[in-house]
């Protein structure tokens, strides 16, 4: 068994509204940021768990993205696996 | 009188107003904590509203995992009636009983006031009682209403006559199609933003929420009539 950090990005959807990312956006060139032309607000998760190798750790990791930290019907996820 | 089994999650808020809608409309209302893994028998499962787990994560995503949720989706596989208001639908859709999901309001604002709403299914156990096309106000308070689902999912509800509640004049969170509330495949699992338990009598306002469960517990008088009806013609050999 190995430690290793999990970095997990959980973002909506490119299809779907995104109210925050379009009020920070807003807010963005309120304060004269002109050049942004698009925002969008996601999560991002930081966890430690031990596995036998990196593929098994990304596969514990990618099963608790589907079963509880992603809604596949909202939001995609990406992965980094890194040994802590 | 039916068996109303009203689930309490910690940061449910609308579950003693649910247990007295339940019980006004002549129900046998109770609690069951979320802990619990045994319903007690219910004729009808209702998740209330509130703000489970904080809504930490996903709103209702964490509140699916309680160990109660087999027996709710277990009733819910048999073809009992469940109903989720508000945090309950939230709830309902991430476990997966209902399609689709709940996101934040397009205008961000938590929003609490009454809406209208459009009754467009009354082949619901929630709707029996209401006329097809009837116009409502009921109150909505809620973070996370806008309802969404793929395509494909969203045609199937409108084709299959699967969106009970529609918002009608002012979409109030950018919800798809208007949705305001929807049922499953098979009818029996229902859930709406609106809250129907805070018009159940004239003194708060109203009483257009008060049939959601006058229905649900007339349900088992029809249940009981169409038994009746089957012996009749069946098994005694009438016409």
């Amino acid at each position: 068994m190995a430690a290793y950090r999990v970095e997990i990005r959980v973002m909506p959807r490119a299809a779907l509204l995104d109210p925050q990312g379009q009020a920070v956006n807003h807010a963005l060139h309120a304060l004269g940021f002109a050049e942004v032309g698009n925002v969008r607000v996601g999560k991002h998760l930081v966890l430690h768990l031990d596995a036998p190798t990196p593929d098994a750790a990304t596969t514990r990791a990618r099963a608790m993205c589907d079963r509880l930290l992603a809604n596949p019907v909202t939001e995609d996820y990406e992965l980094l696996v890194e040994a802590a | 009188m039916r068996r109303v089994a009203v689930v309490v999650f910690p940061g449910s808020n609308c579950d003693a107003d649910t247990l007295d809608a339940a019980r006004a409309a002549g129900a046998d209302s109770y609690y069951v904590w979320h802990r619990e893994t045994d319903l007690e028998q219910p004729d009808v499962v209702i998740l209330p509203g509130g703000f489970s787990y904080g809504d930490y994560l996903r709103s209702g995503a964490i509140a699916r995992f309680s160990p109660i949720m087999d027996a709710v989706t277990a009733h819910a596989r048999a073809d009992g009636p469940v109903l989720g208001i508000c945090n309950g639908f939230q709830i309902l859709c991430e476990a997966g009983l209902l399609p689709g999901a709940l996101m934040r309001n397009a205008r961000l604002r938590f929003l609490s006031r009454p809406v209208r709403v459009r009754v467009e299914a009354t082949d619901t156990p929630c709707t029996h009682l209401y006329r097809h096309g009837e116009e409502l106000v009921l109150p909505i308070a809620h973070g996370d209403g806008r309802y969404v689902a793929d395509e494909r999912t969203t045609a199937e509800l409108e084709a299959e006559g699967r969106i009970v509640w529609r918002y009608i004049g002012d979409n109030p969170n950018g919800s798809t199609r208007d949705i305001a509330g929807i049922c499953s495949a098979g009818r029996t699992v229902v859930g709406i933003m609106p809250h129907p338990e805070r018009r159940t009598a004239s003194i708060v306002g109203g009483t257009d929420g008060a049939r959601v469960f006058l229905s649900l517990e007339a349900a088992h008088a029809t249940q009981h009539a169409g038994d009746v009806r089957a012996v009749g013609g069946h098994h005694l050999g009438l016409r």
